[in-house]
């Protein structure tokens, strides 16, 4: 029988299928068999999931259902939890990410994140998108630097805003515009993959639609992975919806089938607000 | 999904109320339809002018839960934004309100030309032809209405062959209306009269199954308009 250790304890591995369509052909990344634990509680169950090459993908489920807890195995935040233990295999491209040669800051430059709450550096809003660049020596002068900065502030719509005012703290910008320079900050870095945790949750409706417009643009070039509350937002930005319930994953697929006709009972119910 | 659609269940008991009253607003609808059929069956087979009277009353009631079941559909899209049974849910009842009311249409002329026709003992007769034709419609509509309530797709499917055994029954009325114009070319006019009745009793079955794909739509999630029912069994089996 399949087990897992947890401390000195084993307990049986409980498998399920899970509905729709997980897995895609030449994925840019591919999670199988994996497991989280917060000590000896097991947060994740068995999670097998493949992310496409520039698609949006949506997390959606109800509180402590394990989407954030998954969405921040994917660039390895959960290493900053002592107690948590991550199992299975994650692959960005090729490489498995919790191999013990990779290295962490380069792992979050390839595989960026935006949270809940905007959080810029206590910064100019220029430092804000150089820092990464200068960090990772993405440039090699100032005129490079300018350039990239200015780049990507044009990519998420903030350059016409900020122009003139690049000097000025971030801080002092709407929570809107702090987050689209969040997303700003993570793209100078040219990651493949940015995972975004509720990244609207703070903003009101006219900033969300701008950000949710900036996902679709963006996902062009970058794969996007976003955890929302918000049925309609994951409806609206992503091509794909993972469900997740009580740590297990229970259907992905198509965000069309899914809002009109999802395959699994436990979707239906949560969809449709008879379960939270 | 499955065949166990649920309308109730939902953390808000409000939305609950709110679709257990469209849901119950469209079969007082689906009541008030199949009485009209009844009273022009009734007129027709008895000749009693007096109760086509109501055919035409119960035509306003018709009209007047359709706006108020579409405007209750509109207010849910807009406030609740309804999502997968849900939201099928209401499509499939703004459609199927919308049939219902054209069966009320198709019944009110039926009844207006067999009022014309219950002056006249030759035109009377041949209306009379219709009678088994109008049980068919009568049975399917039954039916129809049954499936809603149940929400089921196997019957809807039954349905659909029921509407094809209607279909070749108007298509021998047909022949046999014409075959009489042939023979007797004065009562042209009184045999048109029960040929568009003809016509309006199988555009009922039409309607009842549009009605019966609506709701192999809310149950399965399947649009199965335009397809062969050989097909369609198959595809739900």
């Amino acid at each position: 029988m399949n087990t897992i250790e947890v401390g000195a304890t084993k307990i049986v591995k409980e498998t399920y299928q899970t509905s729709g369509l997980p897995l895609l052909e030449d994925p840019k990344m591919r999670v199988r068999n994996t497991n989280v634990f917060y000590a000896d509680k097991q947060a994740i169950f068995d999670i097998n999931i493949d992310i496409g090459k520039n698609e949006v993908i949506s997390m959606i489920g109800p509180s402590g259902c394990g989407k954030s807890t998954f969405l921040r195995c994917l660039n390895r935040m959960n290493d900053t939890i002592d107690i948590c233990r991550v199992e299975g295999e994650l692959m960005l491209d090729d490489q498995n990410i919790y191999d013990r040669n990779v290295d962490v800051v380069e792992l979050r430059a390839r595989v960026g994140m935006v949270f809940q709450k905007p959080n810029p550096f206590p910064k100019s809003i220029y430092e804000n998108v150089a820092y990464g660049a200068r960090i990772h020596g993405l440039t090699d002068n100032k005129v490079e630097l300018d350039e990239l900065v200015e780049k990507s502030l044009i990519r998420c719509g903030l350059w016409k805003e900020v122009k003139d005012r690049l000097e000025e703290p971030a801080t002092g910008l709407s929570g809107g515009q702090q987050q689209r320079l969040c997303i700003a900050r993570a793209i100078a870095v040219n990651p493949e993959v940015i995972l975004m945790d509720e990244p609207c949750s703070a903003l009101d409706p006219i900033a969300t639609a701008t950000v949710e417009e900036l996902m679709s643009e963006l996902s062009e070039n970058f794969t996007i992975c976003i955890v929302t509350h918000s049925m309609q937002q994951a409806a609206r930005v992503s091509q794909r919806t993972a469900y997740f319930h009580l740590g297990k994953l229970i259907e992905v697929n198509d965000t069309s089938q899914v809002f009109t006709n999802p395959q699994h009972q436990l979707t239906e119910e949560y969809i449709t607000g008879r379960i939270g | 999904m499955n065949d166990d659609i649920k309308v109730g269940g939902h953390i808000s008991r409000q939305f609950d109320q709110e679709l257990e009253e469209i849901r119950s607003r469209v079969l007082t609808m689906g009541g008030l339809v199949e009485a009209q059929l009844d009273k022009t069956l009734e007129a027709l087979q008895d000749g009693d002018s007096d109760v086509i009277v109501d055919v035409a009353q119960l035509d306003q009631k018709i009209n007047k839960l359709e706006m108020q079941i579409d405007e209750e559909c509109t207010q849910i899209l807009a406030r609740r934004q309804p999502a997968a049974g849900d939201l099928r849910l209401i499509i499939a009842t703004t459609k199927s309100v919308r049939d219902l009311e054209r069966i009320g249409d198709e019944a009110e002329r039926v009844a207006n030309m067999v009022r014309h026709a219950l002056d006249n003992d030759a035109s009377l007769k041949a209306f009379k032809g219709l009678l088994s034709l109008g049980e068919h419609v009568k049975v399917l509509l039954n039916s129809t209405l049954n499936t809603y309530a149940r929400m089921e797709s196997r019957s809807a499917v039954q349905n659909i062959r029921l509407d094809q055994a209607i279909d070749e029954e108007y298509s021998r009325v047909v022949v046999r209306l014409v075959n009489y114009m042939k023979k007797d070319p004065d009562n042209i006019a009184d045999a048109l009269d029960v040929m568009w009745a003809a016509r309006s009793l199988e555009r009922i079955g039409d309607h009842c199954i549009n009605i019966c794909e609506n709701v192999i739509y809310l149950v399965e999630g399947q649009d199965v308009r335009h397809q062969k029912v050989e097909d369609l069994t198959e595809q739900l089996a």
